[in-house]
């Protein structure tokens, strides 16, 4: 039973399907609301943006392409002057106060200047030009948010706090949402400013907001913020917290580039890790948490009916988002048996103290370590599955139908994407998702259709 | 580089992997990075498809760039030829891929050594042409390699069947309706006594592709894909192909009489006639023909359109819509500018103005401008109804999951004719409703919704007028407002109070 204690990381051929990171844009835009998303790639990339996502463009739209086209490629038009007219035309039409430049593979095999180009252009049409190079070279899916996050973070104002000479009082410059957010019961705050990072719907972040309000922990300020002017000052006082698991860019820009610290702690994703993140932030600022087992027994206690359905079954992440350890390690403690953890790339650093959470819940529930594959083989994954046959595969879009069909309950993976996942409050919600596929078949149980396949063709 | 928000057509590699994953037992294999392969969630999900899409990605990453893909490449065709004996492999690039200029022909010569699997690459530029462009020359491709394999091997003849037979040529994965289209047309021919020879690519086997000489002739329901096909096969085998496609009764009929036509030309005696089919079909099979005569109908009579779609479709459309309906088509348009010639030629003298675009936003000034009573386009100009409030039904792809309905919804042959008809039926507000808007009344209470494309504010509704718009119904309401404001403002009157309403549609009706 030595296979409690060990964390394994396989790696596979990399065949896998997943999303291209531009796909980002898709929620970022909705995000940062004064902002457009100008994706600078071929018709291959607009065509999954309208179609493979279902984000489809139609009225007044805020990110478009810039389609690149045989001139392009072959150098003979100017980049700089094609990219500027792109963005005078949306600075007539728009008038956003940002304008985030999306590299895409293209960019990166051409080698456009996407960094050199900006700043020019920036000065010349008198809007903030940001390039984060969201491409499916380097990454996939989700990361394409750690690229724009990790640029942003240049953009963030610099924190800097000093005593007033006049009055002798501590004078500091934080983030509009922070001035926002002041209330008189809660004025001075006894601890370094924090910055949240992770673009979350925003009553997402009024809820993680009010959990660490509870334990007197006031949040100065979130990357990305609702809008660009609104972005948090950073600064080597800042302490600086993750809310995505996929956002190891961003995390080590904020630390190298601003001299941000850390708070490395498990994803506010499910009741455990939500109270695992509050307890690390609590412990960093010397703060001892309030009634917070309290109140994740009281999660639980919620959940229960989604438990019952949930116990001893069995799960198939075949990796996508890079949420996949946060989510497995809830499921676990939910009673779940968590075959194999596929992810498309794993950090090990910035995920360590969600891994370690992983190998103590493990732990505390007497299952062995999954297995944690990373780049994993669709075909390898696929066959694996037919020898373990489990109760429910976490899959991307393109794998679930045909999975489906031949008897594998499925649920998409970028459902946990879009949906609302973070803290307490939502944890009924992921298992809503988990669930519905169970809760489907236990109604169409008694019709026998479990096989939809032609002898054949099995 | 052009700013862009939406593509009637998608990129020629889509057109590539449709063709190839229509086959049976053909794979794919994409050289693209992560996140190229979408192909595979379209088909999974927008056709329900219980098997896994036969297409591959060979990544091409950061290593790829620096080093090229030296053995990767080949290393996954001969490993999905072991893993899954397909017949064919197709290798394909996708735009970005392209760039690299790796020698693909190379790979693709190398891997067909050590594969049992016969091993292509697609022939396509990728930024020249589009999807429907790329999959008519994908299939081409296909097609040609293996009749020129059979005749080096020397099975390859033009032996007639000793019935008359035809091939149908472009029903293809993710094809606007084609599952329909081609259970109709399969059909229509066993009516008349026509064998099948084979449908390809959609359920059709490459190792059958040999036998393609022995029909008869030809038929390619959609001058988008199959075309290029049909036209090889006519120069290498003199085998006659029709490309007129069997949508509404006329067309259906003409189709017909040509398939008359080269039937007869193979048959020295005991000639074929078609025309008491084409009678009983049209006469009391379909219910389109009645529908034409029905007094519904005739509340159809010259309310304007506007026609927009792929060039098979809008064409036929439009001329349904003129000649067996008595509608107006104020515009019938096309986003495959590539086939403007033809498109421009079909739609004379059926319509007011032809427009061809690539550009979403142009079709939708048109439409805005000539403000039709209804719509016959894609989702795109479904979404510019709805802002414009004018109802729009759906003729052509790009595809939507609302295009793969479980039922039967054929738009070719007589069945098609009913379904056609049907729709087109249900686009309008008609009968009772169009007598209510005569007489501006109505039953719904609900406030005015101001979302109109009229962002003008020089103009104020009083009190009294503001009710009585109130009171016409919401789906009209939105016409009644703009023709009012510009009567109004044609007049010069800057308040509008129920007596420029009243004059304003006597204005119109005049």
């Amino acid at each position: 039973m030595n296979t409690f204690e060990i964390l394994t990381f396989e790696c596979e051929t990399g065949n896998y399907h997943t999303f291209c990171p531009i796909s980002c844009v898709a929620w970022l835009y909705q995000k940062i609301e004064d902002s457009f998303f100008l994706v600078i790639g071929t018709k291959t990339c607009g065509y999954f943006l309208q179609n493979a996502l279902g984000v489809m463009i139609f009225a007044e739209p805020r990110y478009a392409m810039a389609e690149l086209e045989e001139g392009d490629i072959s150098a003979q038009l100017n980049d700089h002057e094609e990219l500027k007219r792109l963005c005078l035309h949306i600075k007539k039409d728009r008038n956003p106060s940002v304008i985030v430049w999306i590299g895409t593979c293209t960019t990166e095999i051409i080698k456009m200047d996407l960094e050199g180009i900006a700043p020019k252009v920036e000065t010349e049409i008198g809007i903030p030009i940001v390039v984060a190079r969201a491409n499916g070279l380097d990454y996939a899916f989700t990361q394409g948010e750690d690229t724009v996050l990790a640029a942003i973070t240049h953009r963030c104002p610099e924190y800097k706090s000093w005593v007033d000479e006049e009055d002798g009082t501590e004078k500091k410059v934080l983030s509009v949402y922070s001035e926002r957010n002041r209330d008189e019961t809660f004025k001075s705050p006894n601890h370094p400013p924090l910055v949240l990072f992770g673009s979350v719907p925003s009553t997402v972040a009024s809820q993680l907001d009010s959990e660490l309000k509870r334990q007197s922990i006031r949040v100065s300020g979130w990357l990305p913020a609702q809008r660009y002017t609104e972005l948090p000052s950073l600064g080597e006082e800042v302490y600086v917290c993750g809310v995505n698991p996929f956002l190891s860019r961003t995390a080590t820009t904020l630390m190298r580039r601003r001299k941000c610290k850390l708070i490395g702690a498990p994803f506010p994703i499910g009741p455990d890790g939500t109270r695992a993140w509050i307890e690390k932030i609590c412990s960093v600022f010397g703060i001892k948490p309030q009634g917070l087992e309290e109140r994740e027994t009281q999660i639980w206690n919620n959940l229960k009916d989604y438990l019952d359905l949930l116990r001893g079954k069995s799960v198939f992440f075949m990796g996508d988002n890079l949420l996949e350890v946060s989510l497995a390690r809830f499921l676990i403690r939910c009673g779940m048996i968590v075959y194999e953890i596929g992810i498309p790339y794993m950090d090990k650093r910035y995920q360590a103290a969600e891994l370690s959470l992983l190998q103590d819940t493990c732990k505390k529930m007497h299952i062995p370590m999954p297995r944690i594959v990373e780049k994993p083989d669709n075909y390898n994954q696929i066959q694996r599955m037919r020898e373990l046959q489990p109760d429910l595969a976490i899959t991307g879009m393109a794998h679930a139908n045909p999975l489906e069909a031949r008897g594998i309950n499925t649920k998409w993976s970028v459902e946990f994407t879009f949906a609302q996942i973070h803290g307490f409050t939502n944890a009924k919600d992921v298992l809503e998702l988990v669930t519905r596929p169970l809760r489907r078949n236990n109604s169409l149980e008694h019709l026998g259709w479990t096989n939809l396949l032609q002898p054949t063709i099995i | 580089m052009k700013l862009a928000y939406w593509m009637y057509a998608g990129p020629a590699h889509i057109g590539t992997l449709r063709v190839a994953s229509s086959f049976k037992n053909v794979h794919a294999i994409m050289h693209a990075p992560l996140g190229d392969d979408y192909f595979n969630v379209m088909r999974s999900m927008l056709e329900r498809e219980r098997d896994f899409t036969p297409v591959t990605a060979s990544i091409v990453d950061r290593h790829v760039l620096a080093r090229g893909s030296q053995e990767k490449v080949i290393d996954n065709i001969t490993r999905k030829d072991k893993e899954q004996r397909p017949d064919l492999i197709v290798l394909t690039p996708t735009c970005t891929s392209s760039i690299l200029q790796e020698d693909l022909q190379n790979f693709v010569a190398r891997a067909s050594i050590s594969s049992d699997s016969d091993v292509i690459l697609a022939d396509v530029n990728h930024y020249r042409v589009n999807e429907l462009q790329a999959a008519d020359r994908t299939l081409e491709q296909i097609v040609r390699y293996f009749l020129n394999k059979a005749r080096r091997q020397g099975v390859l003849t033009r032996s007639l069947t000793d019935t008359p037979s035809a091939n149908i040529i472009g029903i293809f994965t993710l094809g606007f309706h084609n599952q329909h289209d081609c259970r109709e047309l399969k059909r229509l021919l066993q009516d008349l006594g026509i064998k099948v020879n084979q449908v390809i690519p959609e359920g059709g086997s490459v190792e059958h592709l040999q036998d393609l000489p022995k029909a008869w002739f030809n038929i390619v329901p959609y001058r988008e894909v199959g075309l290029m096909t049909a036209k090889y096969l006519e120069r290498e085998f003199g085998m006659p192909y029709l490309s007129t496609t069997p949508m509404g009764i006329v067309d259906t009929a003409e189709f017909i009489r040509q398939m008359e036509k080269y039937v007869n030309s193979f048959l020295s005696k005991e000639k074929v006639n078609y025309e008491s089919y084409i009678n009983y079909q049209t006469q009391f099979v379909s219910q389109a023909a009645w529908f034409s005569r029905s007094i519904d109908c005739q509340n159809l009579t010259g309310k304007k359109v506007v026609v927009f779609g792929d060039a098979t479709h809008a064409a036929s459309i439009t001329k349904i819509l003129v000649r067996e309906m008595g509608i107006h088509v104020g515009c019938a348009g096309t986003y495959c500018k590539h086939d403007a010639e033809w498109f421009n030629e079909q739609v004379q003298g059926f319509c007011d103005e032809a427009l061809i675009t690539e550009d979403h936003t142009e079709v939708a000034d048109t439409i805005a401008r000539i403000e039709p009573s209804a719509i016959f386009g894609t989702q795109m100009e479904r979404h510019i109804g709805k802002r414009l409030e004018i109802p729009c039904g759906v003729i052509s792809s790009p595809v939507h999951i609302q295009n793969f309905p479980l039922g039967y919804r054929p738009f070719l042959g007589y069945e098609g004719t009913n379904q056609i008809a049907d729709s087109v039926y249900n686009s309008f507000t008609l009968g009772m409703e169009d007598h209510l808007l005569d007489i501006f009344g109505g039953h719904d209470t609900k406030e005015v919704i101001t979302k109109s494309l009229s962002t003008e504010t020089d103009l104020t509704w009083n009190p009294e007028s503001q009710r009585e718009l109130n009171k016409i119904p919401g789906f009209v309401r939105g016409k009644i407002k703009r023709n009012t404001e510009k009567f109004a403002r044609q007049e010069g009157i800057t308040t509008i109070t129920v007596d420029v309403m009243y004059a304003a549609k006597e204005a119109l009706s005049t």
